[in-house]
């Protein structure tokens, strides 16, 4: 085999160039000193190319690699996981530009920054992403086009348009593949820990007074949901969440442990709305799903308390598809155990709240008046609805119920649920999501995190679990309306969640609209996405779909094989002079008198001379310009043009 | 050795292929039927990339890593396909070669033309097929590019442009595509100049004999024809003005720069040694500017003197009694 022949050093700028481009966005995403140490080695290596510099010896190699291995390692603990992974890829093309002499160093490289191009959809996976995937996928391709021809004897724009037409010629593979391409469920090997986006907001599995306020404060996006028939007035758009059943005298917690066989069960379940849920990834379990889900996505399962649970924690975005009861009875019959903790309380503490309940009891109020009258309670006195309540003591519910009367749907309902307890009524809170806004189009509902919500249910005889919500009684309008109006005047509010349609809000909402297409379409294009895709198009199973791949797939690489066939035919030598002639006697032919097959220029202008006088003028010219062009080569092409330019257009 | 299934495989796709490849004066097409097609050890490289990336975005649920994933499968087969379409149509003719010494390289003349409207780039010709050629050059739209191919030519006589293949791995360098071609045309080797220089006097040497020790004498001994390569002196004027022929005087003394070269007078006993004195001498007798005739058991070159009889000698010695047996 022979030597591989050396590579340009018109190539390198270009190389490192677009090296450069690929790794800028990680300027977002890791330490600033990693980018700044791959542009000192991207100059040093220029500097070699240009000024004769030296190349780092194999000690200084070996010490820096060391070096930025250990580096990584203390700033990030780990190699593992997709921070410090992406941060070692970086360090390796930046090490590598050190000792890059052959074609083969050239193409490692640029595959490398192929693979670097890979990393940055670990952080980011927003529509300006695939602008940059196309960019950067023309400009690396053209460098492997460049650094494949020995000697660069490329110019850059050829090198370009190679990269873009080869680029564009794979687009059509790239869809054809991206829908066809059997997906299966993720993920193959355990992902690091820092996977999915990296700051997640949402709800948690405790509640503390003071944990959703701060989540109110939020505008990102909780879930998407798009409803296949009709939309549920506003009063009912409670999207349940995680079921909290032990209070500690402050903050309320799962506690009670879900049966895994058994689901809270449902009676008269009825006006059943089936919706997909596109769900933004939170790391817990937990999915929602709007009061109640009455049937299971695949990969999940519903707890005692009537909660969605997913298998796998929520890593990145999912789509699920699930049906609701809004009018239901759940749990009609309560077992003792469960009706036990839905009535514990701690053993001491909020002396005042106990007292109320127990006046309550004694005045002989039976269950459904209790609830009634607390609710009473909350509309008549002046308790107000606020995002910045003051700060609660020892006996949280005292303080609140009785001293500071302020507070946000968390303190209501925990308020609530233990002033039922307290009178001998099962409560439980439940929080999730109440609300959500119709996009810019009308085709999905958005539901941030700015709509977190807790509630209350409480198990009536014969009724089973009801839902009672208290901030309803203080702020009708955070159920009718939604936060921005519920909340006083002059406190602060998510900008989303005003509600005031100015032009920016609009604006965004249409934004939104574009992202939520990119986020059902394409980023939630898994397993499940593909399937219903795939059979709605006439593709029910992996045998098909792999049929179809296959048969597309060679389809469009025939016709590009016969393209480029095409390309390479030989090409007849053009004659300008013969094609103007054509175009003259073509128009000849269609004022009546054209030359015939048989009859030279000369005998055919000799002719029209004979039999159509007004033409001679202008076709004596054509024939003798044409006629010097046949003897005078190309200088008399320009007579010809005018001669041509000369002929009437119609007769008179 | 052991056994090597890919060995045995490489050699029986090898003879298929030579079967394949018809000796033709040229110009040859190089026809889309006939052109062979792999993959590098980069293009290796890069599948496997693409399939750690696959791997990574099935873990990781990415969809953008998808997108990247296809569009480089996607690019991987659209390269294949131009590597391969950078070749077909193109038309290889011979252009000859410039004659050699034997243990010289000898360098036939191979010319692409590009018919077709679209340059194609990197276009390598070689004896074997590689990732890499000899040679390679562009060839531009409609042109006709000159490249060589180089043969080894380690003995005297008729050298038969071998097989050799154009081959390119243009665009990307994941591919590369060749075909076999024979160009029927063939280079000369001359004898390999080897033993004494030609001696100044040449009285009793052997092989080469001085005229004069046939004619004997300086006195004027008539006229001849002009030959090219007379000098401009030894015209005799007067019989030319009369007769309006250029004719030359002969001298007995002019006669003692004709020599005669002869095979059979050499006492080496190897035929082979014989014909590389008689081409080193043919060249020394060149650089004197001598006039000499050859003569092989076979054949004589009449006399004559000058770089045209000395490439005709030369050739004379390069084919003695191998014509046949090499010349296909």
């Amino acid at each position: 085999m022979s030597q591989q022949p050396p590579v340009s050093v018109r190539s390198l700028p270009r190389l490192l160039a677009v090296l450069a481009v690929v790794i800028l966005p990680h300027v977002r995403n890791l330490p600033i000193w990693i980018p700044a140490f791959a542009l000192a080695m991207m100059l040093w290596r220029l500097g070699v190319a240009r000024r004769g510099w030296r190349m780092p010896g194999t000690l200084v190699r070996a010490g820096l690699a060391a070096l930025a291995f250990a580096s990584v390692l203390a700033s990030f603990g780990s190699i593992n996981g997709q921070t410090p992974g992406a941060a070692l890829l970086v360090l390796m093309v930046a090490l590598k530009l050190t000792e890059t002499r052959s074609l083969r160093d050239y193409t490692v490289l640029t595959f490398l920054g192929y693979f670097l191009l890979g990393t940055h959809f670990l952080f980011d996976q927003s529509i300006p992403m695939i602008g940059f995937l196309l960019v950067c996928g023309v400009l690396l391709t053209a460098v492997l086009v460049d650094i494949n021809h020995p000697d660069g004897g490329l110019p850059p724009r050829t090198s370009l348009r190679t990269g873009g037409l080869l680029v564009a010629q794979a687009l059509p593979l790239m869809l054809i593949f991206f829908v066809l391409f059997p997906r299966i469920p993720g993920p193959l090997w355990g992902l690091p820990a820092d996977s999915g986006s990296n700051a997640v907001t949402g709800l948690s599995e405790r509640m503390s007074p003071g944990d959703i306020s701060q989540l109110s404060q939020s505008d990102e996006v909780a879930f998407r949901v798009r409803f296949e028939d009709r939309i549920p007035p506003r009063p009912d758009r409670y999207w349940r969440g995680p079921v909290l059943w032990s209070f500690d005298g402050r903050a309320w917690e799962p506690g009670y442990s879900p049966n895994r066989q058994q689901a809270g069960t449902v009676a008269n379940a009825e006006r059943l709305l089936r919706y997909d849920v596109t769900l933004e990834a939170h790391r817990h379990h937990w999915l929602l799903a709007l009061d109640v889900p009455m049937s299971l996505p695949a990969d999940a399962r519903l707890t005692s308390s009537r909660q969605l649970i997913s298998r796998k924690p929520v890593r990145e975005r999912r789509l699920y598809t699930v049906e609701s009861a809004l009018d239901y009875r759940l749990d009609p019959t309560l077992g003792d155990w469960a009706r036990r903790i839905a009535l514990s309380l701690p053993g001491t503490g909020n002396p005042r709240t106990r007292a109320l309940a127990q006046r309550w009891r004694d005045d002989g109020l039976d269950d459904a008046e209790l609830v009634n009258r607390a609710l009473r309670m909350f509309r008549e006195q002046p308790f107000v609805y606020t995002m910045q309540p003051p700060a609660l003591g020892e006996n949280s519910v005292d303080e609140f119920l009785f001293s500071t009367r302020r507070g946000f749907c968390e303190h209501y309902a925990s308020a609530f649920a233990v002033l039922m307890r307290a009178a001998g009524v099962p409560a439980r809170i439940v929080t999730g999501y109440q609300g959500g806004e119709m996009s810019a189009n009308d085709q999905y509902m958005i539901v941030r995190q700015s709509d977190a919500h807790a509630w209350t249910e409480v198990w009536l005889p014969g009724q089973g679990w009801q839902r009672v919500d208290p901030t309803a009684a203080v702020a009708p309008d955070r159920v009718e309306v939604g936060l921005g109006a519920a909340l006083p005047e002059g406190e602060p509010v998510p900008f989303l969640a005003r509600g005031t349609a100015s032009l920016l809000s609009v604006l965004r909402l249409q934004w939104d609209a574009i992202n939520t297409q990119w986020n059902y379409w394409v980023l939630a294009y898994g397993p499940e996405l593909q399937q219903s895709v795939l059979s709605r198009i006439g593709l029910p199973d992996w045998r098909s779909m792999i049929l179809a791949l296959t048969g597309l797939v060679s389809l469009l690489l025939t016709a590009l094989g016969l393209w480029l066939l095409w390309q390479s035919r030989s090409a007849a030598p053009v004659d300008p002079a013969r094609q103007i002639w054509n175009r003259a006697t073509r128009r000849l032919q269609r004022l009546g008198i054209g030359p015939a097959p048989a009859e030279g220029p000369s005998d055919y202008a000799d002719r029209v001379r004979e039999q159509a006088p007004d033409l001679a003028p202008a076709v004596d010219a054509l024939v003798q310009a044409y006629v010097a062009t046949r003897y005078a080569g190309r200088a008399e092409l320009t007579r010809l043009q005018a001669a041509e330019r000369a002929l009437p257009r119609r007769r008179r | 050795m052991a056994w090597n299934p890919v060995r045995g495989i490489n050699r029986r796709i090898e003879q298929w292929v030579t079967t394949r490849v018809q000796r033709l004066p040229g110009p040859v097409a190089i026809r889309r039927q006939r052109i062979y097609i792999l993959p590098t050890r980069q293009g290796v490289v890069f599948g496997v990339m693409t399939f750690a990336l696959l791997l990574g975005s099935m873990n990781y649920s990415n969809s953008l890593g998808f997108a990247l994933t296809f569009l480089l499968a996607g690019l991987g087969l659209v390269c294949m396909h131009h590597t391969h379409g950078n070749l077909v149509n193109l038309r290889i003719s011979a252009r000859g070669s410039t004659p050699v010494f034997a243990g010289e390289t000898l360098r036939f003349v191979v010319a692409i033309h590009n018919p077709s409207r679209r340059p194609r780039h990197v276009i390598g010709t070689g004896l074997r097929q590689g990732e890499w050629s000899d040679h390679w050059v562009d060839v531009p739209a409609g042109a006709d590019v000159a490249t060589g191919l180089d043969v080894p030519a380690p003995r005297r006589g008729r050298i038969p442009a071998p097989r050799f293949a154009v081959s390119t791995r243009f665009p990307l360098g994941l591919f590369y595509a060749w075909t076999w071609l024979e160009l029927d045309q063939s280079g000369i080797a001359y004898p390999k100049p080897l033993g004494a220089s030609l001696p100044a006097t040449l009285e009793g040497d052997e092989g080469a004999d001085h005229s004069s020790q046939q004619t004997g004498n300086d006195d004027f001994a008539g006229v001849r024809d002009y030959h090219r390569g007379d000098a401009l002196s030894a015209i005799h004027w007067k019989v030319t003005a009369r007769t309006g022929e250029l004719v030359v005087k002969q001298f007995a003394q002019a006669r003692r720069d004709e020599i005669v070269l002869h095979f059979d007078r050499l006492t080496a006993p190897d035929p082979e040694q014989r014909l590389s004195q008689l081409a080193r001498w043919v060249l020394d007798a060149t650089e004197r500017g001598l006039s000499w005739s050859l003569v092989l058991p076979d054949q004589r070159v009449p006399a004559g003197s000058g770089p045209d009889h000395c490439a005709r000698c030369l050739t004379a010695l390069a084919l003695f009694q191998s014509s046949s047996a090499v010349a296909s």
